[in-house]
Formats: C-alpha cells, structure tokens, sequence
C-alpha cells in the first residue's frame, strides 16, 4: 500500500536527477468504479457498496482493497469500514486470495485491474465472497473444509522419524516430473467453487483433495497409505461424485493436471473395491 | 500451572520453524498448541524460491560442511557468532534427507539422485531446489506432517489467532501467552510451560517489500517491550532483484542467477532499443565485470550496492528508471523449465514473457538478520521464551546468503524444540495463576484504549509514512543525519498514534483493528533498527555507510542488543564468538 520506493537518500551526490516519478505511479483523473458485495458477519444480510478509487496502470484487486482501507468513503460518500477480506502473499502462492472477480473464480493478487477494466478502460469491476464456503466477514470464507479433507485422505508420507535416517530412495526426474506439479496446489478451492458437483447434496471432497491423494500415493514411501487413501475416496462424497464439466482443470490459477488426477484415482479406486471384494 | 509429566509448549507462526519445533515436540511426546496468523500453510515461507542450502557434494566438486560453514560466516562479514552456523551447517546434509525422505519433490539428476544448482556467496553446488518453488514444497510437507500429529491429537492448531504477548510469572518466567482470535475479536490468555516464536520477519516495517501480509514483526516487538533483547536490528538485507510492484516488490529469485541469468544495462544510457535486440556488445554486464570469480553470484549486499550504484550514481537505469535487466532469455529451455515458478510469476504480474525479454529488476527489502536475542539453546533472555527462523538473529549476522534461510529455519526449529520440552519438564510450579489475569487485563485495556479513541488519524496512512521514511534512509545506504531524521519521524508518528482512529469499531473479524495493534509494534521496533544504525559507525555487509566506508572489528565486531527502556530503545554490545574462523577481509573481487 505504501508508495515508497527504494531511492538515494538526500545525502547521496545524484539522488536528484533519475528520482522523478516513475510512469507506474503517475495518477490520471480516470478513476475505478467497483462494487463490493459485504456482509458484517455470516448471519447478516449481504449488501452492495461501490466505490470510486483514483486510477492508477498496474494495479491489482488487492492494491485496489488497500486504497479503499486508506479512505473509505463510498462512491456516495457515505462513511463505511474497510474491506475484510484474506490476503497474505500477494504473489500467488499463498492461496489466500481467492474470490469472485467479475463473477469469476480468481486470484485477488493476481487480478489486474487494467484487464478487468477492459479494451475501453472504463468496465466496472465487482467483488463477491465465494458463493460456495460460509462467509466469515465481506470477502473472507472459510475454507477449513479442505484441511479437514486433506486429513481424511491422509495427505502425507508416514516417515518413522525425523532423526537422521540417511538419504531417501532414489527417484527418476519422471516420476518428479509427475509429482511436481500436483504439489504445486495453493489449498485457493477455486476447483471446489468452480465444480458443479461440490455441494451439499453430493458431498463432494473436490479435485484438489483428490489431486493430493494422487500426489502421495506416487511418492515411494507415501504409497503404502495407498489403500488407505483408496477407500477414503470410494463411495458418495469421493471420485464417482465427479461429472466433469471439466470447470476446475480451467479455472486453476496454478494449472494443475486436475482431471487427469481424477481420473487415474477413479481407475484406482475401482481396482481397490474389486480387491477389497475378494479379500475382506 | 505446574510443570506437568506431559509439557505443554506452545508454538508461535506456522512456518518452516515454527512447523520443525512442532514436530519435535510431537515426536518427544509434547502437548503443542500450535498458533497462527493465516492457516499455517499459507505461511510466508511458502513465498521462498530458490532452495535450500547442505554440502551434500553430489557433484564431484570436493564441497564439504566446514566450506558451507566458512561461506556462512564470511558470507556474514563475520557478525554471526560461530558455533550455531557450525552445527547448522554440519545438519544440513541430514535435513536435506529428511525432507526428501518426507516427499519433497526435489528436482533429481539422471540417476535418481537430488540435483543441487549454484547460488550466491559460494562457488560450490549446495542448494538442494524443487523448481522455483522450493520454500512452498518444504513448507507442504512439514505441514502434512503436522497434519498427521494434529489427526493423532498430539498437535492444536489456533489458526486465525494473532500473539498479544507472554505471560510472565512471579519471576519473569513465561507461563503462557496472551492471544487475539481474529474473528471474534476475544482476547484471552493460553497456559504453557514454554513459548517458541517463530513469527518470521518484519518487511511490513519499509511499506513495500518482498514479504508477506502478516510479515510485521509484531510479536517479537511485543516480546522486546516486555522485556527480550532483540540483536542486530539494524542488519536488514535488500535482495537485489525484485520487481517493483504497486503494492508489493515481488521477489525474482536467486536461482534466476544459480541457472545462468545475467544482470546487465545498455552501455549506452541514452540506449532507446528494445532489450533483446541490444547486441552483446552494447551491453554492460557489470557484476560480471567487476566481480570476475563469482560474477552475477555474489553475495546479496554486494549485488543490491552495485544496482543501486549503477542506477544512482552512474545514472545508467533502464530509461533513466531505477531498474536493470535481470536476462534469463538466452538459456537453454531446459533451464528456463527449472524456473519456471518464478517466470510466470512474472508473466503474470508485469505482461512480457521472461523466456523471450529480459526483466526489468529493482532491489527491495527483503529479510531481516536481526531478530529475539538468543543463546546456543535458541532461548531469549525471558525465561521459557525460545525462537527460532528469522524471527531469531543467530545465524546469518551482517548479511544472509542464499538458501540458507529455510535452513535455518528448520535447524532452528529442531534445537529449539528439544530444548523448550527439557526446560519445561524441569520448569516448577508456578505461584499464584502465573500472571494470567495482570497480563490479560492490560491486554483488554490497550483493546479499549484503541476502540473509544475519538481521534482522526487514519492507521494506514501513519503507516504508509513509516515506510517511506524507512525505505529512504535505513536500507541500501544510510546516512546519521538521515538516521537522525527517520527517527526523529517516527517518534512523530507515535506522537500521532496516540491521536489514531478506528474506522471501524465493530467486534467481528475487524482487520484494520488487528492491523492498528501491529502498527503499534511495528512502530517501536522501527525505532531499535534505526538507533542500531545509527550507533554502528561502519560498514558491514547489509549495514552501509559511505561516511565510514570500512569494517571496524575493533570497535564493530559486536552484536547490537537493544533494550526497551524508559519507552524508548538502548542499545549494549555484546562479544561475537569468533572461536572457530578468525576474521579476515571480506573481499569477492579476485579472480
């Protein structure tokens, strides 16, 4: 949020003549109108506040937040409170972020404020909680669900201990090659928003949960929790419940192979049921 | 409480450290309450790229732990006291393993083995890396692993808690914290035998930096006005390539330059043409150049001062911009792919495809080698109180070399973890509740203080002034009368804090009134880094005076302890342990 930039202090011999103000952060008179749908706490009513923020270029959703946090006022000038929202990293990495930008599923940090605005430069942008987790406070969901899923499919290598047991079995770059980018999932549950089975009804874990199944049972000495994670995922609420709309594999802001995971852990789940048949 | 046959720790931050001394304590059979800012997987460790440094000498180079050890500490202009960087240097083979033994998907050479890249500081292959994402991979599988413990009832997550600070008892000794859960506003205190702090660090101090949200050093301010010393303050480093951002400098990682990336600017400065059709040799590689042996890989400080040299005093800035091109577009797709992570982070953020044009880079504030005053055994001077990661100064005194810092973090979660369980068993009782109500009272009090405050200054906008006046004159090159001036500011600005107003007073999931509590510490711990400046009259790897242009071990050769006293900072010197590798001048331009 703040402005500065690391410049020569005023002592420095040539601290003048190249500290002119980049072009990044010259302001226009152009100004952002966004729409922002809050919510006090998760049993009140939602409502819609706009606000007008002056332009800058390179702006993204969260700078946009901060500069309304620095003055909220709305487009009205009514006096109002900040916006509550999750954000941590503002590089992509964290997860924190996710919401509904313009209707779609994305990023906050990511999302640029020029591609929002359109070819014009002029298209309003609208903020909305995802619709599918329970709303903490305006922007902010909680998603505790995926933790809590990624502990049904014990999600880890059981390692004896962390005591010095010398080097791990040796691994081609393939099979990192495959595990890598499956473990590159942020936890945003952008795939779980995006899905139209994941609901209440079905009770679906979602993609990412699956994914990560997939990611453990391919390390060598995670995949003796293989069975394990196999039966976690059969029955309601597991593989089957996909209909692939394929949404997930799109929307994943970290593209990961998501339908494919799905896939090969379906074909892995009914291969445990038919073993499981046999000999339990 | 007493001191329980099971003890009863509890861990601060959830990051690399934090997640180590949680899963020694579980191990060992401790209670751990495990508290945290963000669900601990959304840590700012995950922000790391490069990897993590161990002389495992898988390369045939003839790389050993005493090189990493001399490299740690030269690397360090010397600052560090010697015995932790020696045995963290001597564990990090065996913590290598074990992350890899835990599923770390680290990228493998032919034969199946751990591939190691180059990194700065050293001429050797160390660093260990996943793809340009390594501090997420380490940070995914120390947090599966605490997930394991937390499924088995060994671990308790308070995720969405933010630390107020420690409870002391009847003779200064921790008994417990006192924490704010950050949806419902409720302050309350938590019992424990022994606290570990691993809060990270503290770049929300300069405004824009290369760290996270909740990177605002709050908690170890809490801890120094209570009483913990907080050591080199003043040593911050300023990693020399970033991309400025709007609200954030987004860290372009070393490994750019362990791959091949080379860091250059037209020779001509009145040079308009594209960057990729500049020919090789109208172009001016001056870390190459000046550095010959270690080129675009010396050490951080080194490589921000001549960036800022070359934008500042040679006025040879891309356009007349503070910005050189960091080129990685010449390299093979091969290892473009190894950096790929970081390459569409700036794909995404700035427009232009850094396969095919250079980046434009800046330095920016990046990490601190200041932190908790600790011992060997990672305690504070608080009895009970330990910390561990950058939130702790021990390791990388003046200047930190690349991945070495998720080492650190975990080697510091490993003593620290032990070591809090053995002091706890031998903790005794504790008289009367141990300071709970006093310290929850004064908690409450400073809540209230804050929400019937009628004043009119807006937190945000004292804050965003902290953060130019620190960027300005207390990063890459600092000055005594600006030093002067930064903190006569920022008494200014706690003048003004007095006079802050909530705009929103309500008591649910209310950040701005968590953010204006951190804003409070930061503040204060803005102060120490600033007086620590100001009194260290030379010049020693991030710490740069152009008026005292040398190292002066005689008088410098010393760690900067500050106190909170009276309500404002005083600062003593303490002896650096030298007694393994005697101090020599630091000097990386031979060939």
């Amino acid at each position: 949020m703040s402005t500065a930039t690391l410049e020569a202090p005023a002592k420095s011999p040539m601290s003048t003549s190249v500290s002119e103000t980049p072009a990044r952060t010259r302001a226009t008179n152009r100004t952002i109108k966004v729409s922002i749908k809050r919510q006090a706490s998760p049993e009140s009513k939602a409502a819609t506040e706009t606000f007008e923020i002056p332009y800058r270029p390179n702006m993204n959703i969260t700078s946009l937040l901060g500069e309304i946090a620095l003055n909220p006022t709305t487009v009205t000038g009514v006096d109002t409170t900040p916006i509550s929202y999750d954000a941590n990293c503002l590089e992509e990495i964290c997860g924190s972020c996710a919401m509904l930008i313009n209707g779609k599923a994305m990023m906050a940090c990511s999302a640029l404020v020029d591609k929002l605005m359109g070819p014009n430069g002029d298209g309003a942008i609208t903020l909305a909680p995802l619709s599918k987790f329970p709303v903490v406070r305006d922007l902010a969901v909680d998603r505790s669900v995926l933790f809590e899923n990624l502990k049904k499919v014990k999600a880890w290598v059981p390692i004896d201990g962390t005591y010095d047991l010398g080097p791990a079995p040796r691994q081609f770059p393939q099979v990192q090659e495959q595990r890598y980018p499956l473990s590159n999932c942020i936890s945003c549950t952008i795939c779980m928003e995006v899905c139209p089975q994941f609901n209440e009804a079905t009770g679906f874990v979602g993609a990412a949960t699956i994914a990560q199944a997939k990611l453990f049972n391919m390390d060598p000495a995670g995949a003796v929790l293989k069975p394990d994670r196999l039966r976690a995922l059969a029955g309601d609420g597991g593989v089957q419940e996909c209909s692939f709309s394929q949404n997930c594999v799109q929307a994943c802001p970290k593209q990961l192979p998501l339908t494919e995971a799905i896939s090969d852990m379906g074909r892995d789940v009914f291969v445990q049921q038919v073993k499981d048949f046999f000999t339990r | 409480m007493a001191a329980a046959t099971t003890p009863r720790i509890i861990v601060v931050g959830g990051g690399l450290a934090g997640l180590s001394a949680v899963i020694k304590i579980a191990e060992a059979g401790g209670k751990v309450d495990l508290f945290s800012i963000v669900p601990v997987k959304r840590s700012h460790s995950v922000c790391a790229q490069g990897g993590i440094n161990a002389a495992k000498n898988l390369k045939g180079e003839g790389d050993d732990v005493l090189k990493h050890f001399d490299d740690t500490v030269y690397g360090g202009d010397f600052l560090a006291n010697q015995t932790p960087v020696k045995q963290m240097t001597a564990q990090g083979p065996a913590i290598i393993d074990l992350l890899d033994r835990m599923g770390v998907p680290f990228n493998r050479t032919p034969e199946g083995l751990l591939d190691f890249r180059r990194f700065g500081g050293t001429l050797y292959h160390r660093t260990a890396f996943a793809g340009a994402t390594a501090g997420q991979q380490l940070l995914y599988a120390l947090d599966e692993q605490v997930r394991r413990y937390e499924s088995e009832g060994k671990v308790t997550k308070y995720e969405g808690w933010e630390f107020m600070s420690a409870v002391l008892g009847s003779k200064g000794e921790a008994r417990g914290i006192c924490a704010m859960n950050l949806r419902s506003m409720e302050t309350q205190t938590f019992p424990c035998d022994a606290v570990i702090i691993c809060t990270g660090g503290n770049g929300a101090i300069f405004g824009k930096s290369t760290n996270s949200v909740v990177c605002t050093g709050s908690a170890q301010s809490a801890l120094y006005q209570q009483g913990a010393y907080y050591a080199n303050g003043e040593f911050i480093q300023v990693h020399p390539t970033a991309i400025p951002g709007e609200d954030k400098l987004r860290l372009m990682s070393e490994s750019a330059r362990g791959e091949g990336g080379r860091v250059w600017v037209p020779r001509d400065k009145l040079d308009k043409r594209a960057a990729a059709s500049i020919p090789e040799g109208d172009r001016w590689y001056f870390l190459e150049e000046r550095y010959p042996k270690y080129g675009n890989l010396v050490p951080r400080d080194i490589a921000t001062r001549e960036i800022f040299k070359v934008v500042y005093e040679d006025e040879m800035g891309i356009d007349g911009q503070p910005m050189v091109y960091l080129d990685v577009s010449h390299l093979s797709p091969e290892r473009q792919n190894k950096l790929e992570g970081i390459l569409e982070i700036y794909e995404k953020f700035v427009g232009d495809d850094p396969r095919k044009v250079p980046m434009k880079i800046f330095p920016g504030v990046h990490y601190t080698m200041g932190g908790l005053w600790v011992d060997f055994e990672q305690q504070t001077n608080i009895p009970g109180v330990f910390a561990a990661g950058e939130a702790d100064y021990s390791i990388h005194g003046a200047n930190r070399l690349g991945a070495n810092s998720l080492l650190s973090c975990i080697y510091g979660g490993f003593v620290a973890g032990p070591n809090a369980m053995a002091y706890a068993k031998a903790l005794p009782a504790q008289e009367g509740d141990g300071g709970h109500a006093a310290e929850l009272a004064r908690q409450k009090q400073k809540n209230q203080a804050l929400l019937n405050n009628k004043g009119t200054q807006n937190p945000f906008k004292i804050w965003r002034e902290l953060g130019e006046t620190m960027t300005k004159h207390a990063t890459i090159v600092r000055y005594n009368p600006g030093l002067d001036e930064a903190d006569a500011k920022i008494v200014e600005l706690l003048d003004r804090y007095r006079d802050v107003n909530l705009s929103d007073k309500s008591q649910w999931a209310n950040t701005s009134f968590a953010f204006t509590r951190q804003l409070y510490n930061m503040l204060e711990m803005a102060r120490l880094m600033v007086k620590g400046a100001r009194l260290r009259d030379e010049s020693r790897g991030a710490h740069y005076k152009p008026d005292f242009p040398n190292r002066e071990d005689k008088e410098f050769l010393k760690t900067t302890k500050a106190s909170f006293v009276d309500g404002a900072p005083k600062i003593t010197f303490e002896e650096v342990d030298t007694s393994f590798i005697a101090p020599r001048p630091r000097v990386y331009t031979s060939s």
